[in-house]
């Protein structure tokens, strides 16, 4: 087989260390997407760094009641922490929306934001794929689609995020931590996934080196009503045909805090900003809730064959704010 | 002999644990790639990234340079075989590529990821040639052929069925679409080869030894004396494991080449392109009838691909042949050879998607005469096989259907579409019929009575995971008049007396025959014998030729009826089953276990095929698009709803001595239809394409009335 190297970190320093001295590594976390493309020649890294086993595998309160998630913790325990559970709902249920128990309990936090489209041409070394070989054009474009995006795609790429996690992450607020040469910095999660543009290789803003340290949720949507919904082909263990991650808060009947976002929509997380302005300070209502999700979903660039997706992506937002807006009242 | 008199006889019908079962969930149960001989290298083959066209040349060199390369297969230097009888095993033999995935060569060596890492470094160049992939209904190379699969005349006509509908007071005139399907069962198409002093073993992962053997043969031009082949433990076949497939000549090819033993293990990914997959199939139907649901009229015509290597023909309208009584009829198949990989059978070929265009046509014809669906098709019960005239040895459809109907509680039935909701659930009902011919084929078998006081039978039948071994236990022991535990099995291996494959639910009739007759004979030496029995014990053998395939004065068919109730999200449009109930009479029930899981099994892949499962053909490529079990949904647990099975006892004379009729296939006939239908009952929205995911419902609620 093509041999590669690998090396065990013990410390963010020295992962940062061992990638840096071995031109071509990857860091290695649950290895629950890596090993597959490696097995399919999608990926061919010179050098394994593991990262697994870093001391960042605690869910940890801050003073200011936001919670720091190391970036090696495990995608089952995150969806099972009592503190996930009881003010992140749509976190945990993201997480357990996602993968099946066996993945969920190898996944990482890290790799689960890291991990790569589920486009069958990315992954089929015999087909064309922007993505994977720049400029080799795109066979999804014209090909089977249907499960592709319908905002912010590129004539080069059209590939969706296929995280639920992240989408949860993006519609709460949270932050990438991010730990390089250059020392740490942080990210909005709704931020770190790039559109493809003219570089669908970069599928994300982090820099050569660099290594997702944690995950930073801030304290403000926290016990505020919140959900995670997906439309998929079967009941589990089936990517999202679209999914929104909402959460509303509201006081005297109106609009306090939401965040709202959509997923397998786009390539990255789809934070709806435009659909969040149009509810802040309005009135919770059906039609608000609708008016909201029209006016982000104008920008859709439907394909020959993924119409649906608008129409379910309105839907699932609608159904979520109007659930929210219930639990609220109650 | 005293011991035979203490038997039960009562064996047959008792829900007797499968006999390898803890075999398999300890692990111990070895599969054909887990033959971990000494020396054991892998093979891992290369397939063609090129529709249609031939191979310009292959270069091997960076793989043979890779450290654990032995040798690297192509056209070029691979063992020259004998002309086969099917075209998709002469692998490696010319240029000509067929198909996109055909093997153009294959990389052995000392690991499995050293012969992955060589397959990839192999570099083939292609004239290509512009390929067409694509069916359509007015295809301009559509033919009618003279058979369908499985024997069957293309095209059946009775009457003047065109005047007929055109005359008829009420008329379903419909379209429907099935896609391509895969099998894809558990165990990946495998096999382990090995050459020791001029002998062939071979452990396939087959649902027939027997054939394999007699094909390594011919390929190989080999007296079959001198092969072996061994098939165990099967992980699943769904039919795409009943002939010999490509891999198994690989295997034998690879270690005739490296003088070592080699597995060749099919990754998940190659199998939708040489296994075999269901062909989609286009169907029109029209049925014409009078205002009372009598049928007048009806109309079946199908049509479907095959490669450009072989024809391979889905049956899809032979069904509609024999299930209602109308008295102008046609049923009529067309085929369009494209660059396509070869289709095959998987289970129920025909009869799967022929009874989900029928039976929601039958739905469609419900709701035109505004007749109940249950009472629409006992409206339509003929007398006899509206095909061949024959009487039927048993039929009990309406039986099934009001056993089903009481079951399920239809008669508390709202009719009108749409008429019940939870929430933003739309919830519906409907009901389907099944049917699956019965068949037989010659068998051999033995039967050996030991001194103490055990038994052995042996038979080549393969147990593909239904209980095949155990089955024939419970026939040996009835037929020898002992208990169960005194009998032992012996299956899965060419050496043992010749049997047909595990397919067409046919298995347990067709060995069980052999397998009695030998025990009845057995008895009856046993009877007659006095003192103790000789070291080697006292045997019997059997051979079925002439018995088991004599033609038959009766059609002989098992019939079923499913109902299912569905939940449609108005939201998400996911349609998820809520429960699924069955009912069949096919014959005696010989285990009622195993056949139960057959039933369910069925049942739950009937329920794929309606909801989750559907493959696309990429036209730029030429490649299935979902070729891995997380993009080609095959239904998980959670998919899974209240699954019953039942079943109505038949005493039929007329089929073989366990008066069995065979329960691998017909659970997964007309599920869809039942599903389908529920989701008409339940929206108000006809879907006529597969499966029923969340785009193509939400589209259509889209569209619909509220």
């Amino acid at each position: 087989m093509k041999p590669y190297a690998y090396a065990r970190a013990d410390s963010v320093e020295e992962a940062a260390e061992l990638y840096a001295a071995q031109p071509g590594a990857r860091y290695l976390g649950g290895g629950t997407n890596l090993v597959d493309l490696m097995k399919l020649g999608v990926e061919e890294p010179a050098a394994l760094v593991d990262v697994s086993r870093l001391p960042l595998d605690t869910v940890d309160e801050l003073p200011d009641g936001s919670l720091r998630i190391g970036a090696t913790v495990r995608n089952s325990d995150l969806a099972a922490h009592p503190l996930v559970r009881d003010r992140h709902p749509a976190l945990s249920q993201a997480l357990l929306a996602g993968a099946s128990g066996q993945l969920r309990n190898a996944a990482t936090t890290g790799g689960n934001l890291l991990q790569r489209t589920r486009c069958p041409y990315f992954q089929d070394t015999g087909k064309p794929c922007n993505k994977r070989v720049p400029g080799s054009g795109c066979a999804a474009l014209d090909g089977t689609h249907r499960d592709h995006a319908v905002l912010g795609h590129s004539p080069l790429c059209i590939a969706t995020h296929p995280s639920d996690m992240a989408v949860a992450l993006a519609a709460l607020d949270a932050d990438v931590e991010l730990h390089g040469a250059d020392g740490p910095r942080t990210v909005p999660v709704a931020e770190f996934h790039r559109l493809p543009g003219d570089h669908p290789e970069q599928d994300t803003v982090i820099r050569p080196g660099e290594l997702i340290t944690g995950v930073l949720l801030p304290a403000a949507p926290a016990g505020l009503p919140s959900l995670y919904r997906k439309a998929r082909d079967r009941a589990s263990y089936a990517f999202a045909l679209a999914s929104v991650a909402a959460v509303l808060g509201v006081e005297d009947g109106v609009v306090r805090h939401v965040g709202l976002a959509f997923g397998a929509l786009a390539h990255r997380p789809w934070r709806a900003r435009k659909a969040e302005e149009a509810l802040l300070d309005a009135a919770p209502t059906t039609a608000a809730f609708e008016r909201a999700a029209d006016l982000e979903l104008a920008a859709a660039e439907p394909l020959r064959d993924n119409a649906y997706k608008v129409a379910l992506a309105r839907n699932l937002a609608v159904d979520a704010l109007e659930r929210l807006a219930r639990a609220a009242r109650t | 002999m005293a011991d035979t008199a203490t038997g039960t006889g009562r064996s047959l019908g008792a829900p007797a644990e499968r006999r390898e079962g803890r075999d398999k969930v300890t692990g111990s149960a070895r599969y054909a790639a887990e033959q971990t001989d000494p020396g054991r290298v892998h093979a891992w083959p290369v397939a063609a990234g090129i529709a249609r066209g031939t191979i310009r040349g292959i270069d091997t060199a960076a793989a043979l340079a890779l450290p654990g390369v032995l040798a690297v297969l192509t056209h070029d230097n691979a063992p020259r075989l004998a002309p086969p009888d099917d075209p998709t095993l002469a692998v490696l033999q010319d240029r000509r590529v067929p198909h996109r995935g055909w093997f153009v060569a294959l990389v052995v060596a000392e690991t499995l990821e050293t012969a992955r890492a060589g397959a990839a470094a192999v570099e083939v160049t292609y004239d290509v040639e512009d390929h067409d992939v694509t069916l359509t209904e007015d295809h301009p190379g559509a033919y009618a052929p003279e058979e369908a699969n499985g024997g069957h005349p293309a095209r059946r006509e009775q009457g003047g069925p065109e005047e007929a509908f055109a005359a008829a007071q009420v008329r379903v005139d419909t379209h429907y679409r099935v896609p391509p399907l895969h099998n894809h069962p558990m165990e990946p198409h495998a096999a382990t080869a090995r050459w020791t002093g001029g002998r062939l073993v071979v452990h396939d992962s087959s649902q027939g030894a027997t054939t394999v053997r007699a094909t390594l043969a011919s390929l190989f031009r080999l007296p079959e004396d001198d092969i072996t082949v061994v098939s165990e433990h099967v992980g699943g076949g769904f039919g795409s494991k009943g002939t010999p497939r490509p891999h198994v000549v690989l295997a034998v090819m690879a270690a005739r080449e490296t003088g070592r033993p080699v597995t060749v293990n099919l990754p998940r990914r190659l199998m939708p392109s040489v296994v075999g997959h269901r062909a989609p199939t286009l169907h029109r139907l029209r049925l014409g009838a009078a205002a009372d649901g009598t049928l007048t009229s009806s109309l079946h015509e199908v049509t479907t691909h095959t490669s450009r290597i072989k024809e391979f023909v889905e049956q899809a309208a032979v069904p509609s042949r024999i299930m209602y009584a109308a008295p102008h009829r046609l049923t009529a198949h067309r085929v369009v050879p494209l660059d396509v990989p070869s289709p095959s059978w998987m289970r129920a070929p025909g009869e799967a998607p022929g009874m989900y265009a029928l039976e929601s046509a039958m739905d469609e014809l419900a709701v035109a005469t505004g007749l109940d669906p249950v009472e629409l098709r006992i409206a339509n019960e003929p007398d006899a096989d509206p095909d061949s005239g024959k009487p039927f040895s048993s039929r009990h459809l309406v039986a099934c259907l009001r056993e089903g109907a009481r079951r399920f509680d239809w008669a508390r039935r709202d009719p009108r579409p749409r008429s019940r909701t939870e929430g933003p659930l739309l919830v519906g009902t409907g009901v389907a019929a099944a049917t699956y011919p019965v068949m037989a084929s010659p068998s051999r078998a033995t039967a050996l009575a030991l001194p103490d006081g055990g038994f052995v039978v042996r038979t080549n039948a393969t147990d593909i995971g239904t209980g095949a071994r155990t089955v024939l236990a419970q026939i040996a022991a009835d037929a020898l008049g002992v208990p169960l535990e005194r009998v032992r099995t012996e299956v899965g291996n060419s050496d043992l007396p010749p049997a047909p494959l595990a397919g067409g639910s046919s298995g347990t009739a067709s060995w069980g025959w052999a397998v009695h007759e030998a025990c009845t004979r057995l008895a009856a030496r046993l009877a007659a014998h006095t003192g103790p029995l000789p070291d080697d014990g006292l045997r019997a053998d059997a051979d079925t030729a002439g018995s088991a395939d004599a033609e038959s004065d009766y059609a002989r068919h098992s019939f079923g009826a499913h109902f299912a109730e569905v939940t449609v999200d108005t939201v998400t449009g996911e349609v998820r089953a809520r429960r699924l109930l069955s009912v069949f009479a096919a014959g005696r029930i010989l285990n009622a276990r195993t056949a139960r899981s057959q039933f369910i099994g069925g049942m739950t892949m009937g329920l794929g095929m309606a909801l989750t499962e559907g493959s696309t053909m990429d036209a730029a490529s030429g490649d299935f698009t979902e070729s891995d079990l997380a993009s080609y949904h095959v239904p998980v647990h959670a998919d899974v709803p209240d699954l019953e099975a039942h079943w109505i006892e038949e005493d039929d004379p007329h089929l073989n001595p366990m008066g069995s009729k065979g329960v691998g296939e017909i659970g997964i006939v007309g599920t869809a239809a039942a599903v389908g239908n529920a989701v008409h009952h339940a929206t108000g929205v006809r879907f006529r394409e597969l499966p029923l995911t969340p785009d193509r419902v939400l589209t259509g609620l889209a569209g619909a009335p509220r």
